[in-house]
């Protein structure tokens, strides 16, 4: 918390009337109070939380079998025993449902943070040093963005078997490149700060001055990012799963649920698409919902300065 | 002017230079050698050191890379040996469908996007709004096949009024005596287009609402109606010019997607039977193909959106 720029309290001045003494609080209670006021934030907050004990804490309660098949009980329908049913392999579809959760929610996050590490470091140098630094720092950037994730994960996941690390890897790898971009730009305009020329004469080191004022102050930038990022790593997990290039079977992924439970559309077994289409959309956009309000909360502190 | 236009140029010819070594690098990462994935892994020695002998894979990579290079600027993308033909033969006979599929859906998506953006700024905060925001919400966070799958399942399985795979002619105007098939695919991908770009559309139409130059069209008595039509809607159009060339990426994805669900034969699905036939000179063709697309679309959206503002002149 000390790395953020913090606004002294004003202190409260005696007897007078009319005008009220306005108190700013510190950057992080000013985007909370913002954020706790917009709705959709909070129902975004309450569907993830919801979500990931769901997924997390729900196979404690609720036990299924997702290593044995079991052909007599396929593709049941919902009843006591399979809430949600049972898909071609005989698997319960709700306890699928938990653990594909469990994947994706731990692999978008995992990328989310490793991706904004790398990018906003990357992203404030390139900005920082600008000329000849940034040109060929941006052009790397721009040269890795022109080949779409699910083509280049493709072609590794053809070389190599997939595994949940190598999934982080690679999608972390391509995931960068966004908050690069954006702290870059923030860097540009960051850099021509007083602080930063007070620093400077000062005779502070580039170092200093990149992670103890510019990254501080993208923070915003950064935290926004990383939400949607989140977000974004679902969805192309979701991609790459369907299309049978992630984990391979019988580990349970929504993607494949739904890959799975397709062929079964036109026999009407609408409980083995239906879930997880449910599951994924609703995450992704409570994680919308999360990133939207913080960024309209971080412009308020920007706004309110 | 023409500096930014030399510059930019000289930006893209990196950036594909780039994306050509990086593909061709993949290409030499695989283990065994190229050789190797080629003839299958009882392959013996002698038959590899022939192979590599006759398709210049013993020469020093940086060599390799200049020949391959050469070829590519003489159009010679190498040769699919699954398939037993050219590479640029197999581009040409899928390009033509592929460009019908996705041009179709940007054209329209951007056709929905821009309307719908401008009247969502104009009525701002009524039911409209927030129905298009739901709407664009929802469509933006589900998987491109997910749209495709309800579609499918709806017009397809429950009302039999279009059918769930795309036309399987071999050309262009083939496919378009079939457009019942070609219905669902352009639909879902224009939707998922429209997606990308809705968020955006409404920001930057209510953005430029509040510029000056829309109050002083009113000022002047424009009818509302003109106000939005002569001056909103043309300065909506210069940002949807970036939107394209960022979001090139991300319908090339969605039309990889879209392709394998409809049986739709077009670069992505024959991308996607390359990967799993280990077909990886198809698959590195295909590659450069895509992201020299994507280059060429981010160069072209970035000169036209200099040659529309001319305050961007840098």
């Amino acid at each position: 918390m000390a790395l953020l720029p913090i606004v002294a309290e004003a202190e409260p001045l005696p007897e007078i009337d009319g005008g009220e003494v306005y108190k700013q609080g510190s950057v992080a209670q000013l985007v909370l109070r913002t954020f706790t006021r917009n709705k959709l934030a909070v129902v975004g907050v309450v569907i993830v939380v919801l979500m990931v004990l769901f997924c997390f804490v729900g196979p404690l309660f609720y036990h299924t079998d997702q290593v044995d098949t079991n052909i007599i009980n396929s593709n049941d329908a919902p009843s006591g025993s399979h809430l949600l049913g049972t898909d071609n392999n005989g698997f319960d579809i709700l306890g699928r449902l938990m653990k594909g959760g469990q994947s994706s929610i731990e692999i978008a996050f995992c990328v989310a943070i490793i991706a904004t590490f790398i990018g906003v470091v990357y992203g404030a140098i390139a900005g920082y040093f600008g000329r000849y630094v940034d040109a060929v720092m941006m052009r790397v950037v721009d040269i890795l963005l022109a080949i779409p994730v699910v083509f280049l994960f493709i072609f590794v996941s053809d070389i190599v078997t997939p595994s949940t690390w190598l999934l982080i890897a690679v999608l972390s790898g391509l995931s960068w490149l966004a908050p690069a971009r954006l702290v870059r730009g923030e860097t540009l305009s960051l850099r021509t700060r007083e602080y930063v020329q007070a620093v400077k004469v000062m005779g502070g080191k580039s170092r200093r001055i990149v992670f103890r004022h510019i990254i501080p102050n993208a923070i915003g930038t950064i935290i926004v990012n990383a939400t949607f990022q989140i977000a974004d790593a679902i969805l192309v997990l979701a991609v790459l799963q369907y299309l049978g290039f992630a984990l391979p079977f019988p580990t349970a992924t929504w993607g494949s649920m739904l890959s799975q439970g397709s062929t079964f559309l036109s026999d009407g077994y609408w409980w083995q698409v239906y879930p997880a289409l449910v599951a994924i959309v609703l995450i992704v956009v409570a994680f919308n919902f999360i990133g939207d309000a913080l960024r309209d909360s971080f412009e308020v502190r920007l706004q309110e300065r | 002017m023409t500096g930014y236009i030399i510059r930019r140029l000289l930006q893209a010819v990196v950036v594909i230079l780039g994306v050509t070594m990086i593909a061709f690098g993949m290409e030499h990462l695989l283990p065994g050698g190229i050789a190797r994935a080629i003839l299958g892994p009882r392959a013996t020695q002698v038959a590899i050191n022939v192979f590599d002998k006759q398709n210049g894979f013993d020469s020093p990579i940086w060599y390799q890379y200049w020949v391959w290079l050469d070829h590519l600027l003489h159009g010679n993308l190498g040769f699919s040996y699954k398939e037993n033909r050219s590479v640029d033969s197999i581009i040409a006979s899928d390009l033509p469908r592929d460009v019908m599929l996705v041009g179709t859906s940007l054209v329209l998506a951007v056709l929905i996007a821009i309307p719908i953006g401008v009247l969502q700024a104009v009525k701002r905060n009524q039911a409209f709004d927030y129905a298009g925001t739901a709407t664009s919400f929802v469509l933006y966070s589900m998987p491109s096949y997910a749209l495709g799958l309800i579609l499918i399942s709806v017009f397809a399985i429950e009302i039999k009024v279009f059918p769930s795979e795309a036309p399987q002619q071999s050309t262009v105007w083939g496919m378009l005596g079939h457009p019942v098939g070609i219905i669902l695919p352009v639909i879902t991908l224009t939707l998922v287009t429209y997606a990308l770009f809705s968020r955006y559309m409404r920001s930057s139409a209510i953005d430029s609402l509040a510029q000056d130059y829309i109050k002083t069209a009113r000022a002047k008595g424009l009818s509302e109606r003109a106000v939005l039509w002569r001056h909103l809607l043309r300065n909506s159009l210069v940002p949807v010019t970036t939107l394209v060339g960022i979001s090139l990426p991300a319908v090339f994805t969605a039309g990889l997607v879209l392709e394998y669900l409809f049986n739709f034969q077009g670069l992505g699905l024959q991308y996607f039977t390359a990967a799993t036939d280990d077909d990886f000179p198809l698959m590195l063709g295909i590659t450069v193909l895509v992201g020299t697309a994507t280059v060429v679309g981010n160069l072209l959206a970035d000169l036209t959106y200099a040659v529309l503002d001319p305050r961007v002149r840098y």
